[in-house]
């Protein structure tokens, strides 16, 4: 099925969010969002990647409506066409925001293992959050998470643990229950897996890509293991420094990215039995309150010419779903030879 | 050769769900194994989710008592019941960067006071500009500076900054031995591999030892020098890194290479498992078996 058969799900239009913050009268800005535009399908599982600090936890922050200062949407929209009617959520009321969590849309937070109320058993937090959402009361309610649970390699008895009792992997499987239980209709997760082996982690990716299936539900997820993205994802859209620098079919863009930041991630890859030391990024990750001229990767850049350094590469379109921001994307080329899908450029 | 670490048959049981439904968890059974402190090395312990490696490495630290069996650190018992004065000469010796850095640091302290309580304790200074350099040293360390981290509190950190934070603060006091429990699980790819190598640069050039604790198969074999893997408590599987996931012998080790998703396949999907494998693995969990050593020098659990 090609994605334009389906409506979008989620619209997000030039979303700029920054930390505006006062430290002793002395104003700071870190632009952490900085002009992104993405649409997102129904049904499709969209994955996000990029260097530390280059925004993605604060992207999604503003997509799961959890924005809270010294965060703020400073332009843009981000609307939502939920079966029960659409949302804003930039603008949207806490009550608005209130009738759409977990039903309907639900946030698994990086290191959301700590969000778990250290003094209440697990089995009441899934009486808090899923109860009222999903309807059921008593044995049946009771029924659902303990099998909901186990599609997740938990055992009943979590249900009477409290979370420092649960190992780090078992609480994140945990919150991840919590997040699919009611079936949302978009989910939206931020390094789910950090803590799994790499077993389990597979029957929680399936877990998550069945009810994605069962509900033809949304995902977008965050995560540097590029080789989720590659197992999981429809599209992959990749961040650098506070804006979507390439987006794409996931195939694509391991095999034949558009742009030398992904060309440079995917041949990062460390594999098993490689013991060769892989080319680290030269330089530094930008500084979000002071970001560079023109595109913002140039000063690590192999390809960068005079334009990169001046003029800012909108992000176009180069085949089908695919866009890329950068002005010398034909350039970019996969590494014949080498052990990997694509290498560093040409 | 003398032993840095001499961990000798550990148990750890935990009574779990307080007073209602009580269960017993063997978190970890009759485990051992040593570090020798003339030959540093990176220790990898890899395994099932739940098998036990964050309560081994709190019995190594101390913060946990085993219950049965023992730990010794240069030949002393490692104790939760230490004095202060033994705790504090343990820290600088040992030092922990723990699993979640969400969980790990205190929102409402700033993440500079955890560098600076570190190196004022192990460095017995008081002197500003002295404490500085060594906090950004450290810092510069994991590709951050002072200057970045500076009057942040946790949560205005993105989750790789605080996992390097983690790992500058251990750093600080140059302990012999740390231990890290899954310290790169929040960085990208390229950074990932520069903490990597900042690991192995400490055990080759300031003679660190180091207990690496990772889901990571292919950090784990491009820096171990032993592993071991663990399955519901127990170790299945110890010996050379490469030997050991070059060719895995036991069902579960098996398993988890096998379980390793790959990119050659991206966008096709692929996400099932080899249910005889999973099989194999499972079938014999429960039994307590015995680790036979084989000829090439690793040790595998066998059963009946
Ligand atoms: N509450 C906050 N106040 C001020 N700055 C913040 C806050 N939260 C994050 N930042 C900064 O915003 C930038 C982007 O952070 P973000 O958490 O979005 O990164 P990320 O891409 O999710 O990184 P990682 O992969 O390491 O989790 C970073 O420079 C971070 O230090
Ligand atoms: N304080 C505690 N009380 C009760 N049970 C505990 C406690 N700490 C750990 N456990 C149990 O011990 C077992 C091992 O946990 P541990 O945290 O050591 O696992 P792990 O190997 O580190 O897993 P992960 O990879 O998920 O972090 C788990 O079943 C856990 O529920
Ligand atoms: S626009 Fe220029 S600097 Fe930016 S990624 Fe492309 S070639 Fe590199
Ligand atoms: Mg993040
Ligand atoms: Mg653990």
């Amino acid at each position: 099925m090609t994605r334009d058969s389906k409506p979008d799900l989620l619209k997000v239009e030039g979303l700029k969010a920054y930390y505006q913050m006062n430290y002793y009268g002395v104003e700071r800005e870190v632009r952490a969002v900085d002009g992104i535009s993405m649409n997102i399908k129904r049904g499709e599982v969209y994955g996000i990647a990029g260097e530390s600090s280059s925004g993605k936890t604060s992207f999604i922050k503003v997509l799961a409506a959890a924005i809270r200062p010294p965060l703020k949407v400073v332009e843009g929209t981000v609307k939502y066409e939920f079966k029960n009617g659409p949302i804003e959520v930039t603008t949207a009321s806490k009550a608005q925001v209130e009738d759409v969590r977990w039903k309907h849309l639900s946030y698994i937070m990086q290191g959301s293992m700590s969000v778990l109320n250290p003094v209440r058993r697990i089995g009441r937090t899934f009486k808090d959050f899923a109860q009222r959402p999903l309807g059921l009361t008593g044995a049946a309610f009771e029924a659902r998470v303990v099998s909901h649970l186990a599609r997740l390699k938990l055992p009943p008895e979590v249900l009477k643990a409290y979370p420092h009792e649960l190992s780090g992997g078992m609480r994140q499987r945990v919150t991840i229950g919590l997040a699919t239980v009611c079936h949302p209709e978009f989910i939206i997760a931020d390094e789910p897996t950090t803590a799994l082996d790499v077993v389990v982690q597979k029957e929680v990716l399936s877990l998550i890509r069945d009810i994605q299936k069962e509900m033809d539900s949304s995902v977008v997820f965050v995560t540097h293991d590029m080789s989720v993205h590659a197992n999981i994802a429809d599209r992959v859209g990749i961040i650098y420094a506070g804006r979507l620098v390439e987006e794409g079919p996931t195939r694509q863009m391991f095999f034949t990215p558009r742009h030398p930041y992904t060309a440079h991630l995917v041949a990062s890859l460390p594999r098993i039995g490689d013991t060769t030391q892989r080319p680290a990024l030269e330089g530094r990750p930008p500084n979000l309150a002071d970001p560079p001229q023109g595109c913002r990767f140039h000063p690590r850049c192999p390809l960068a010419v005079d334009k990169c350094r001046q003029e800012v590469p909108p992000l176009e379109t180069v085949d089908v779903d695919h866009r890329t921001a950068c002005w010398r994307w034909q350039d970019v080329k996969p590494l014949v030879g080498s052990a990997h899908p694509a290498g560093v450029m040409a | 050769m003398t032993t840095l670490l001499d961990v000798r048959n550990v148990s750890k049981h935990f009574t779990m769900g307080g007073i209602f439904g009580r269960k017993t968890v063997n978190a970890v059974m009759d485990a051992s194994f040593s570090l020798s402190a003339e030959k540093p090395e990176i220790f990898t312990i890899i395994g099932e989710s739940g098998s036990g490696k964050t309560t081994l490495a709190r019995m190594v630290l101390g913060l946990e008592d085993p219950s049965e069996g023992e730990i010794l650190f240069q030949g002393q018992k490692v104790s939760r019941h230490a004095s202060k004065a033994e705790r504090l000469a343990f820290m600088s010796k040992v030092q922990p960067v723990f699993q979640n850095p969400f969980e790990a640091f205190n929102p409402l302290k700033k993440i500079e006071r955890y560098l600076e309580s570190t190196a004022r304790q192990f460095l017995h200074t008081k002197d500003r500009a002295a404490i500085d350099r060594v906090m950004d040293e450290a810092l510069q360390k994991v590709g951050l500076s002072l200057k970045e981290v500076r009057g942040r509190f946790p949560h205005e950190m993105s989750g790789g900054q605080l996992q390097r934070c983690a790992i500058a603060r251990a750093l600080i006091p140059n302990p012999p031995l740390l231990i890290t429990d899954e310290p790169v699980s929040m960085v990208d790819a390229s950074l990932r591999m520069s903490i990597v190598n900042l690991l192995k640069s400490l055990r080759d050039d300031l003679k660190v030892s180091v207990i690496y604790i990772t889901h990571d198969l292919a950090t784990a074999y491009y820096i171990s020098n032993r592993l071991i893997i663990m399955q519901r408590g127990r170790i299945v599987e110890m010996g050379d890194a490469r030997t050991v996931l070059d060719n895995p012998q036991h069902p579960y080790s098996k398993l988890l290479k096998a379980s390793v998703l790959s990119t050659d396949d991206a966008g096709a999907g692929k996400l099932a498992t080899d249910p005889g494998m999973v099989q194999a693995a499972n079938g014999l969990v429960g039994e307590a078996g015995k680790l036979v050593m084989r000829p090439d020098g690793r040790e595998v659990r066998v059963y009946g």
